[in-house]
């Protein structure tokens, strides 16, 4: 199945802002941030479909993740 | 005019304000009575509303209730100006380094509006003091540079049922949004155990403060007054750089 990964400010890095990964049916976006080398202390946010989402929730085709670094500065 | 003369000679004479002072008074808040009624436009000097932290977020957020006539401003920052937040921070001039910020940021408002009341509170929030500085406010504007103290203002205004509006940066980056009492928004957004974002790496530039300052003040008045399309256990993403904007919504029921 298909997952479209976003990333955000400093996570861009190193994937840009967008890919599209090919993954086994109910990967989680825990097991896609570790293939994408980023440090769980970096995901603050994470959304699934725009939603509050979960690192240990199941994902389905098409769903769409989305990650961003904490942002605490003033 | 929006507002009648009537309204305004009563507020007036309920201020017991002098012929001369209720002119200027008048003159001055012109320009907001288009977009707020009348009615709103004189609430606002009822409200008390503290701002943590005196730099970029909350030299820009101070500035702008004062012109929008927000009456009581409690600003609180421990820290003192330094050269490096001459790139950013409204209050923080060559001529002022070294110099409280909060105290400053009164001297400031005191030439900006004469009519409504700063009070400057030179200390570092902390456990301790929390709820004795934010007791007695209408709204809290968290204007922090760290995610701790962040989390204490939540968690203090919480208990003393005040809403908070919140805001972040961090470089082309901001955060907005505002938190009802019992939200935990601010949990959902940031890891546990971390003090520092994005910022670290990114920087503090001049204009996402600025921007995030405005929108947090947009908030503020929207909150007071009882307007609709408030952020409420929302989070408003703001990049600056790509042009993204996005509102995710953190409601306990979602």
């Amino acid at each position: 199945m298909e997952i479209k990964v976003r990333l955000f400010a400093t996570l861009r890095e190193n994937w840009g802002k967008e890919l599209i990964l090919s993954q086994n049916n109910g990967v989680t976006p825990k097991e896609i941030i570790k293939q994408l080398n980023i440090p769980e202390a970096d995901v603050a946010i994470l959304l699934v479909n725009g939603r509050d989402g979960s690192l240990g929730q199941e994902l389905t085709d098409k769903d769409v993740v989305s990650i961003f670094p904490p942002v605490g500065g003033g | 005019m929006p507002v009648s003369s009537l309204e305004f000679l009563t507020f007036a004479r309920l201020s017991n304000l002098d012929k001369s002072q209720t002119m200027s008074i008048k003159d001055r808040y012109i320009r907001n009575e288009n977009m707020l009624s009348p009615e709103e436009n004189l609430n606002l000097r009822n409200f008390k509303v503290v701002v943590v932290g005196c730099g970029g977020l909350g030299g820009h957020i101070i500035e702008m209730l004062a012109r929008m006539g927000v009456g009581h401003i409690t600003a609180i920052d421990g820290d003192v100006f330094e050269p490096h937040n001459l790139n950013r921070q409204l209050f923080c001039l060559p001529s002022n380094l070294g110099k409280p910020k909060s105290a400053e940021a009164k001297k400031r408002i005191e030439k900006v509006n004469p009519d409504i009341t700063v009070t400057a509170k030179q200390t570092m929030l902390v456990a301790e003091n929390a709820e004795e500085l934010l007791a007695g406010h209408d709204l809290v504007c968290d204007a922090l540079d760290n995610i701790s103290t962040r989390k204490l203002v939540a968690k203090t205004a919480a208990k003393l049922n005040i809403p908070m509006v919140f805001g972040a940066i961090a470089g082309w980056y901001a955060q907005i949004g505002t938190i009802m009492p019992g939200n935990k928004l601010l949990d959902k957004i940031y890891p546990e155990g971390i003090n520092k974002g994005a910022e670290t790496k990114l920087g503090n530039p001049s204009f996402t403060p600025a921007l995030a300052a405005s929108l947090q003040v947009a908030e503020t008045i929207k909150v007071l007054l009882g307007k609709k399309g408030v952020l409420k256990n929302r989070l408003l993403m703001v990049d600056t750089l790509e042009h993204h904007y996005e509102v995710i919504d953190f409601s306990e029921e979602t």
